[in-house]
């Protein structure tokens, strides 16, 4: 039964890691950059959150709602000055700025309101232990998964039914074509690059309530995590990110339940450096072809 | 309908277009046939907005749309089929079409519209659920030509829509261009198959290393001698 709890862990902690991987991977596959200043639009997200709900006294969702919204738009701000300037530059130098990027976020969240660790409230949602069938399962972790799920559905019916998000998969697919169709190319990677952060910024107050404590480095392993289920789902797949997420917070809720927890955090490197050498393109790579 | 003056369009350092003027009226199909590399696809572009020129003038209806975006071109009404099809492969045939139509606002005219794209190419109707890129050849041809299409063109731009077709599909995508231009569409048709574009146009200009060389009626172009040796394959 203690397998089971440690499952229902892992699969809460990877519904976080496939909100930030979806942001990669969508960003990736509209302008084939890594963004790595993504961890840290998650770091800002959980901040924004906890200024919300104790500063502010706000509840759970609304702080979820601002947090969203500002997110959005702190990516669509860092895509127009820092990336959208070199999108036609070698794929190495935007790379190298998004580094500069996220540094820049980082270590500017510590010039304005120092390094010091906060601790989110720890009653924002009701954390009770519900039972059944012998197994132990604590409300939070059903919360976190079913405000995950729901968003990813939002998400799915963003992008297969709507307007922007036809346009999103077009632009990701042939920008030129999306052109010719009259697609607005530079709104659409700004509308990609918005619902991305938001999805970040979401995972970041979901995290923050879970774990508890923040502080302005806290985007860089869940970024680089996030990172992994990216490319373990194969890089540009909106599925691919969903389940290369859960599947990573499931191996390490396992590695945990197997008592090698030291070796929890050095796993998901592991599993970088197999999928890189058997299957380059992930999971989802090569038959499912679906891009943004 | 469409005037072009004295085009200039580089890529780099490199001249693709060298002072090309042009002119299609109203109604007509005019053909543009040259080599590979003459420039053709260039200057498809460059109408389209997808590359910007360095000089020139090009006035659709009277006003120079020259180096304005691709968006406001596709507003006033000129649409492209890009050479190579470029359908959206991982999208369905309806969703493809839906695509066509993306700046328009008027849902009864694109119900209709899809209407008379599906009764052009039946074909296309049978597979709309059906992802673009598993459809063969000549079927993408027809999706990206119902798919441009779909915006409601005056002026449609085709580059090279016989590309790498069987001859009896050559013949039926001709005779659609040539439906679609009795509907009312002006049409301006690059080629490479000059025998085929020279059949349906009523006019026609060669261009040879960005150059316009020659131009005329398809009649005065048949009889060419010059274009008899190096376009038309004939002695
Ligand atoms: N993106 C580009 N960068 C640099 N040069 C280019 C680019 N695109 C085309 N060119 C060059 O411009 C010239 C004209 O190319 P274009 O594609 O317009 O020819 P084309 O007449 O359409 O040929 P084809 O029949 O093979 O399609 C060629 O010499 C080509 O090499
Ligand atoms: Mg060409």
């Amino acid at each position: 039964m203690e397998f089971v709890q440690q499952l229902i862990n892992g699969i809460s902690l990877g519904s976080i890691y496939a909100l930030i991987a979806l942001g990669y991977t969508m960003v990736y596959g509209i302008v084939k950059l890594i963004n790595f200043a993504h961890g840290d639009v998650f770091m800002v997200g959980a901040f924004i959150g906890f200024y919300s709900i104790s500063v502010f006294h706000l509840n759970f969702f609304l702080a979820l709602l601002i947090s969203m919204v500002a997110c959005a738009i702190f990516g669509v701000v860092i895509e127009r000055i820092a990336y959208k300037p070199l999108r036609n530059a070698t794929r190495i130098a935007a790379l190298i700025t998004a580094i500069g990027v996220s540094l820049l976020i980082e270590y500017g969240t510590i010039y304005i309101r120092g390094a010091q660790i906060e601790a989110y409230p720890g009653n924002v949602i009701p954390d009770v232990t519900i039972k059944f069938f012998g197994v132990e399962v604590s409300s939070q972790s059903l919360f976190i998964l079913g405000v995950s799920v729901l968003l990813m559905v939002c998400l799915q019916f963003i992008v297969h039914k709507t307007k922007i998000g036809k346009a999103m998969r077009a632009v990701s697919h042939d920008m030129d074509a999306a052109r010719l169709m009259g697609i607005n190319v530079d709104n659409t990677i700004s509308a990609t690059f918005a619902i991305g952060s938001a999805l970040a910024g979401a995972a970041g107050v979901i995290f923050g309530m879970y774990y508890t404590s923040i502080d302005p480095l806290m985007g860089i392993i869940p970024g680089l995590k996030a990172f992994v289920a990216a490319v373990l789902g194969g890089i540009g797949i909106i599925p691919g990110a969903m389940v290369g997420g859960l599947v990573l917070g499931v191996i390490e809720a396992l590695v945990s339940a197997l008592g090698y927890s030291l070796w929890r955090d050095g796993v998901a490197f592991i599993v970088l450096i197999l999928i890189l050498i058997f299957r380059p393109s992930g999971l989802f790579g090569k038959n499912v072809r679906e891009k943004v | 309908m469409l005037n072009i003056q004295n085009l200039n369009v580089y890529y780099g350092n490199i001249q693709a277009l060298k002072g090309v003027s042009l002119e299609i009226n109203e109604g007509e199909i005019v053909t543009l046939i040259g080599a590979n590399g003459a420039g053709k696809s260039t200057l498809l572009k460059t109408i389209s907005g997808l590359i910007k020129p360095k000089d020139g003038e090009i006035l659709f209806e009277g006003q120079n749309i020259a180096g304005k975006v691709a968006q406001s071109i596709v507003k006033k009404g000129v649409s492209q089929v890009p050479e190579g099809r470029r359908v959206f492969a991982n999208m369905t045939v309806e969703e493809n079409l839906e695509l066509g139509a993306f700046l328009r606002k008027d849902t009864k005219g694109i119900r209709e519209d899809f209407e008379k794209v599906y009764n052009l190419f039946p074909r296309l109707q049978e597979r709309r659920k059906q992802q673009a890129g598993t459809l063969s050849g000549g079927e993408q041809q027809m999706l990206a030509m119902g798919r441009a299409l779909m915006a409601r063109p005056r002026l449609l731009l085709l580059d090279e829509p016989s590309m790498g077709l069987a001859p009896l599909l050559v013949k039926t995508i001709f005779r659609i261009i040539q439906e679609i231009n009795d509907t009312g569409t002006t049409i301006l048709l690059v080629e490479q198959n000059a025998n085929m574009a020279l059949s349906v146009a009523d006019r026609a200009y060669v261009i040879e290393t960005g150059r316009i060389v020659l131009d005329g009626t398809s009649d005065e172009l048949n009889q060419s001698d010059q274009i008899r040796t190096a376009y038309l394959g004939g002695h």
